[in-house]
């Protein structure tokens, strides 16, 4: 058990952007967001799984709509009327929350009911990383039902989704309704028992995001290579490293699609790296070769502070190193490899774990 | 003739130019009151002017507002009124600012009901009474500035307009900042922005109405102009309802000065001062903008600012032997006195650039002890400094000419890795005083279309026609406006293919050349 305050928010932010694989969004507002509820209502108690007694009731909170209206309409107190909505249509009352997510603001939306209720959140995430849809969740994966869930705006508006035949579909729906409610709500989804957040959650990426950000926040600090301090803190290895040559981007299908080049510095002199991305990153070639695909986790950070690149600051002659972070194991099964593995984004390509 | 003025923090530099000549130029210290060194810097170059010569305009580039808000001095006490209830309340207006500026200009903030969606649906209605009710209250404060930002203004301006005319009508004497006049979508950015032009009110009347008088002291009818951080020119009035447009517009004079000097219109500008080197890149003869969020004394906003890169490397930079150590401490103004070369006991850049044979400034034969290893260290390293800053600021990767300009323009070599050609024009050390005089006025517009309510093609002739618009009623002849720059962002996500257009134009002011 620990706490999020406004102390290790900014270090919280900091790892989920890493962890966020250049989608997620700025972080910025989220972080903001969250702290002012912190502020106003008070620090957040972060539960271990383990911690969880059996009889709770989790509920996954996040945001879903457009990033490019969240930073004008910025989000209010969504993900608290849709929690109470939720709440509400089952008849069960939270006992803790959960993140969605871990890239981005998402991983931070469950901190504002949270202060505000005084509920506890929980150590863990729907995907251990970012993904761009609703439905690429482990709990889903897992046989978690996604519904029913509710869907808020800031207006006083809710939806609830009963029923839907798959979790795509309630994506498809969702969707729909958060165009109607101006692009940007927040959704709850009926609660999950303890046993239920053991089984099918990534767990502990909210302590691995503030270890991380606190890894590059205290390497910065001394002067110490914050590349070498985030790989003293999860596994993983250096993909390559260099200097970004040409960014194509594109927006197709409601999606920032793709791709960076990047020219080899230092060990990699030479060599060549390209990436291609929809929203994250999902497949890394070294030289025509693949080295890294989803679901592992493709992070692209500044090689001189380590702080995360997203794929909308990408551009020409940024310094930077490219980590390649094993996927969480719930996504290398088959099952997980339906949901989220490179041949659902379109590469005719199968999964291979990078070698550590 | 025009007249170019750069005020800056250590110097105020002047320039007198007939068309594309360059008939006088002057470097003087600033003063705590900049009129002072204006006029002394305006009359050392109206000595020279020959006597058929009109001037038909004085052009001021000034860093006096941006040091205004870092000293929080002389700011107007300002409320900021955010239609958007019941959206957006978790952030209230001034949330994220430094709390000493926010004590400065008093923070008052309202919410009141309005505002848009994406698409131009309203999220509440405008009630009048909430703002009427709003604007008494900042009476009682003694609020004077007041800045109103809406949700999606960009899009659907509307209810900024209608919040104004409340306001002027139960509250005559507030100065009113629109947000969606100026900056792009962005709430808390662009609302950041109003508030600074807000606060800035008195500064900028007072400061543009002392340099009117000191060009009419001197016996000149010309009008004044002022820079703008995107290398365009706003005329006076103009600049002192939008102050905010002024900030950072010293590095892009000094761009398009460089530009100007040089011929190039695509490449890279090093402007090496006595503390800092700026770097940006030129596209069409104008600094690129920063794509994300500039903070200005510590209030992030979205203003078009120039893309550059600041390194603390310049003439003043103190270096240090063993380990080798250049800056980020310089000398500053006191260069003539600290350096080696002047007699003085602090090894600096310009020392270096002076043992190693790059310039002649001083007494050479003080800095002749230093050991030629060492002295070929440093030089390659600031060398190295100055290279690396030039290829995280190009845009593409192939080699482009790099222009120096500045006072310590002496510390670099002319074999630069990443540059095509180096070029050193004649009259570099007041490239920014030029910049500030060949400048153009131009006008921008950003705005949401969704493209299934209007085509493409309409949407480009409506955003075309309106910056043309702008750029006019900033002072532009308009037939020399031209569109130098449109650019469409599909925004993701979005259903009814609602994409982003940003227009701007850029013309010759109204006057002859």
């Amino acid at each position: 058990m620990w706490e999020a305050n406004e102390d290790n928010l900014e270090a919280i932010a900091m790892g989920a952007g890493i962890l966020g694989t250049g989608g997620g969004g700025n972080p910025y507002i989220g972080q903001l967001r969250a702290r002012q509820a912190i502020k106003e209502h008070g620090p957040v108690t972060v539960l271990d799984p383990e911690e969880l007694p059996e009889d709770a009731q989790v509920i996954c909170v996040g945001g879903i709509g457009a990033p490019t209206v969240g930073v004008e309409k910025v989000r209010d107190l969504q993900s608290l009327y849709a929690l109470r909505a939720i709440e509400e249509f089952t008849g069960k009352k939270a006992t803790a929350l959960i993140s969605n997510e871990i890239g981005g603001s998402n991983s931070v939306e469950p901190l504002i009911p949270a202060a505000m209720t005084g509920l506890p959140v929980v150590d863990a995430d729907g995907m251990g990383r970012a993904f761009p849809e609703f439905q690429m969740k482990t709990f889903f994966v897992y046989g978690v039902p996604c519904c029913p869930m509710a869907i808020a705006d800031e207006k006083g508006n809710t939806v609830v989704i009963s029923e839907t035949i798959s979790p795509a579909w309630a994506e498809r729906l969702a969707r729909a309704i958060t165009v109607q409610m101006g692009c940007v709500a927040c959704y709850a989804v009926a609660p999950m028992t303890a046993e239920q957040v053991r089984r099918t959650a990534v767990l502990n990426t909210l302590s691995l995001a503030r270890n991380l950000g606190d890894a590059v926040i205290t390497a910065r600090a001394r002067g110490e290579d914050p590349i070498e301090a985030i790989l003293g803190t999860c596994p993983g290895k250096i993909l390559f490293n260099g200097k970004i040559a040409d960014v194509d981007r594109r927006t197709t299908a409601g999606f920032a699609r793709g791709s960076l080049s990047i020219q080899g510095l230092a060990n990699y002199d030479g060599e060549q790296l390209a990436i291609e991305f929809q929203n994250e990153n999902l497949i890394a070639r070294r030289d025509g070769q693949v080295v890294c695909t989803v679901p592992d986790l493709i992070c692209v950070v500044d090689s001189e502070t380590g702080e995360p690149v997203t794929t909308e600051l990408l551009r020409y002659g940024l310094r930077v190193t490219v980590l390649g972070l094993p996927a969480p194991d719930l996504w290398t099964t088959p099952e997980g490899l339906a949901v989220a593995g490179p041949r659902v984004f379109g590469y005719d390509t199968d999964f291979s774990p990078i070698q550590l | 003739m025009f007249i170019g003025v750069d005020v800056g923090g250590t110097n105020t530099d002047a320039v007198l130019m007939d068309g594309v000549k360059l008939l006088a130029k002057a470097k003087l210290s600033t003063t705590p009151d900049v009129t002072e060194g204006i006029v002394a810097a305006l009359t050392e170059v109206l000595a020279q002017r020959p006597s058929d010569g009109t001037v038909d305009g004085v052009m001021v580039g000034t860093t006096h507002f941006t040091n205004a808000l870092l000293e929080r001095r002389q700011l107007t006490p300002t409320a900021v009124v955010r239609l958007c209830l019941p959206a957006t309340t978790l952030l209230p207006p001034l949330v994220d600012w430094p709390g000493p500026l926010r004590d400065a200009i008093g923070g008052f903030t309202y919410m009141v009901p309005g505002g848009h969606e994406f698409d131009g649906r309203e999220i509440s209605s405008f009630d009048a009474s909430k703002v009427a009710d709003a604007a008494k209250e900042m009476l009682r404060q003694g609020v004077r500035a007041v800045a109103i930002s809406g949700v999606f203004s960009p899009v659907n301006p509307a209810h900024e307009i209608e919040a104004a005319a409340v306001i002027s009508r139960v509250a005559p004497g507030l100065k009113i900042t629109l947000s969606h006049e100026n900056g792009r979508i962005g709430l808390l950015e662009r609302e950041n922005a109003a508030v600074l032009n807000a606060c800035l009110g008195d500064v900028a009347a007072r400061t543009i109405q002392g340099i009117q008088d000191a060009i009419r002291s001197l016996g000149l009818e010309s009008p004044l102009y002022m820079s703008q951080n995107d290398g365009t020119l706003m005329d006076a009035g103009f600049a002192a309802r939008f102050p905010v447009l002024t900030l950072s517009s010293g590095p892009t004079n000094s761009m398009r000065g460089a530009a100007f000097l040089s011929g190039v219109r695509d490449g890279i500008v090093v402007d090496v001062g006595g503390t800092s080197t700026d770097v940006g890149a030129l596209v069409k003869g104008f600094p690129r903008e920063a794509a994300v969020a500039v903070s200005i004394a510590g209030v992030r906003t979205n203003f078009r600012m120039p893309d550059v890169l600041s390194i603390p490397l310049g003439g003043g930079s103190v270096i240090q032997d063993n380990p080798l150590r250049i800056g980020p401490d310089s000398v500053g103004y006191r260069l003539t006195e600290e350096a080696l070369v002047f007699g003085g006991g602090t090894l600096t850049g310009t020392d270096v650039a002076v043992a190693g044979g790059l310039a002649q400034v001083g007494d050479s034969a003080l800095v002749q002890e230093l050991a030629h290893s060492f002295v070929e260290q440093a030089t390659l390293e600031i060398q190295h400094r100055i290279e690396t800053a030039i290829d995280q600021v190009k845009v593409s990767a192939t080699d482009v000419p790099v222009v120096l300009v500045g006072g310590g323009r002496i510390l670099a070599d002319n074999s630069l890795s990443g540059a095509s050609h180096v070029l050193r024009p004649e009259h570099g050390d007041v490239a920014n005083a030029i910049g500030a005089a060949i400048a153009q006025v131009g006008g921008q517009v950003e705005r949401v279309y969704s493209l299934e309510s209007t085509s493409r093609q309409e949407a480009l002739a409506e955003a075309r026609a309106e910056a043309i618009n702008k750029a006019v009623a900033a002072g532009a002849k308009r037939d020399t406006v031209e569109v130098v720059e449109i650019d469409e962002v599909p925004l993701t996500y979005l259903p009814s293919n609602a994409t982003l257009v940003r227009v701007k134009a850029v013309g010759d002011l109204a006057q002859s050349r």
